[in-house]
């Protein structure tokens, strides 16, 4: 049952990219495309949601995530209001849906929600009124689909299509919900073929299934890809030993110049941040002439404006 | 009724004919996607104006967003062209409720401060809704609330407008 759409193809939350239909995706990359411009003006909004009010739910820390929603919804004139969670109600021990109905009450026109727990965001959707929508900004190992959405925007901006492409994913695709989604929106925008780079104890059993090729070494794994996603080692997500160490996994998955050289002359690198130096990417690599991992928190900016604009309006894809 | 409607072509010449005489150095012509632009792009030409032809997609400053949602066919904005201070003379190809010039009107001062704004239009149907009125009209027609009068382009760029 796919809670995102509405029995008439309107976008109703955004909570996962697995489903979503192709014609969705390109929506909402087109959509961002128009929002472009916003931020290179003399004022920096535009007025299409005025009077909606947004409600950042943050409940596990984000730097990135949570500031370029906040600014997305403030360029498209919302009323943004930012709880952190962890120092708040539910401390004292309120549950999640108590803190939603009560935000629900204060007239929340929708909610970006960020949790350590699978499903929060899909939970908070099946319980509130129907007026209200929510975003995941990212629940446990499962999804964060406005990243995948921007890395999809990302690779359009510099690569024109997906028709023709080689993209690999590395590192921990284990613990990854952004690698999740971004293996969903690949496929679902026809790129041909989808890798996934890493040691076999940090990939998901059945990965294969999702329609990826699966490489254990960068050598092998690197060449001929048109774009390489870097993942972070998710260090606060590791239990057990399942790495020697950080210099032994760099030495081996982190992307230096030579490992680079294996790709494409015109390769790009990409990086949902934030970024480990020296452990999934070499300073080198992260700054030079081939990443593109600032241009993709700007974009981000552009793909959250459509998210919140195409949720807010109701618009069929 | 189609035998009633003008040729666009002519007047497009009437109208750049009565723009010419308040043309300065720094006027700017920016066309309202879709119609506005095309007629736009006829009037740049045939006024041979310098500065770069701009567009706006008023779809992020529409009234009724909260009724109709986006638009499906987002086309960006373009100014090519510093707004602040400048004459601006926004091209549209038909005037109805003065809605869509209000939104324009909102759009353009996002982007700057001009010295003034000029309003052209192919065609006033009547039926306005703000007090907002163009400053050039190519032609007044009186066409009733339901009927839907639209300006299309083909092919080979000729430009028709249409009752339905």
């Amino acid at each position: 049952m796919n809670r995102q759409l509405t029995s008439d193809g309107y976008l109703r939350h955004l909570l996962t990219l697995d489903g979503l239909p192709r014609a969705t995706l390109i929506k909402i990359l087109d959509t961002a495309e128009s929002f472009m411009d916003v931020g290179e003006r003399e004022v920096k909004k535009v007025p299409l949601l005025r009077g909606k009010s947004i409600f950042n739910l943050f409940f596990e820390p984000s730097t990135r995530t949570r500031t370029t929603f906040e600014i997305a919804a403030k360029r498209l004139s919302a009323d943004v209001v930012n709880l952190n969670i962890a120092t708040s109600s539910q401390s004292k021990g309120e549950t999640i849906l108590d803190t939603v109905d009560n935000l629900a009450a204060m007239h929340a026109d929708m909610f970006i929600v960020r949790h350590a727990q699978s499903g929060a965001a899909h939970l908070i959707a099946g319980h509130v009124a129907p007026h209200i929508s929510v975003v995941n900004a990212g629940d446990g190992r499962h999804a964060h689909p406005t990243q995948g959405l921007l890395d999809m925007f990302t690779i359009r901006r510099y690569k024109g299509a997906f028709h023709n492409l080689t993209v690999a994913i590395v590192g921990d695709v284990l613990h990854s919900r952004v690698a999740r989604s971004q293996i969903h929106a690949l496929t679902t925008l026809g790129v041909p073929e989808v890798r996934v780079i890493a040691p076999k104890t940090l990939l998901p059993t059945g990965v294969e299934q999702m329609g990826v090729k699966v490489f254990h070494d960068m050598q092998t794994g690197l060449r001929d890809c048109d774009v390489i996603i870097m993942l972070r080692l998710q260090n606060e997500r590791m239990k057990g030993a399942r790495l020697p160490s950080a210099q032994e996994y760099f030495k081996f998955y982190g992307l230096t110049l030579d490992k680079l050289a294996l790709a494409k002359p015109d390769a790009i690198v990409m990086h949902p941040g934030p970024m480990n130096r020296g452990v999934e990417i070499d300073s080198e690599v992260a700054d030079g002439a081939q990443s593109v991992i600032l241009p993709q928190v700007t974009y981000g900016i552009a793909v959250r404006m459509a998210v919140m604009a195409l949720l807010a309006g109701g618009v069929a894809a | 009724m189609a035998d009633l409607l003008p040729d666009v072509d002519t007047l497009i010449a009437q109208l750049a004919d009565a723009i010419r005489p308040g043309l300065t150095a720094d006027t700017a012509l920016v066309g309202i996607h879709s119609g506005g632009v095309w007629i736009a792009e006829r009037l740049h030409q045939l006024l041979d104006v310098t500065t770069p032809l701009g567009m706006l997609s008023i779809t992020h400053y529409r009234d009724d967003f909260s009724r109709i949602g986006l638009h499906p066919q987002v086309k960006p904005s373009r100014l090519p062209f510093e707004v602040e201070g400048r004459n601006v003379i926004v091209v549209d190809d038909v005037f109805y409720t003065g809605r869509t010039m209000r939104a324009a009107m909102h759009e353009l001062f996002d982007y700057g401060r001009p010295a003034l704004i000029r309003l052209a239009v192919l065609v006033d149907r009547g039926g306005h809704e703000l007090p907002i009125r163009p400053d050039f009209t190519g032609i007044h027609l009186d066409i009733p609330p339901g009927q839907n009068l639209t300006l299309s382009r083909g092919d080979d760029g000729s430009l028709i407008m249409s009752l339905a």
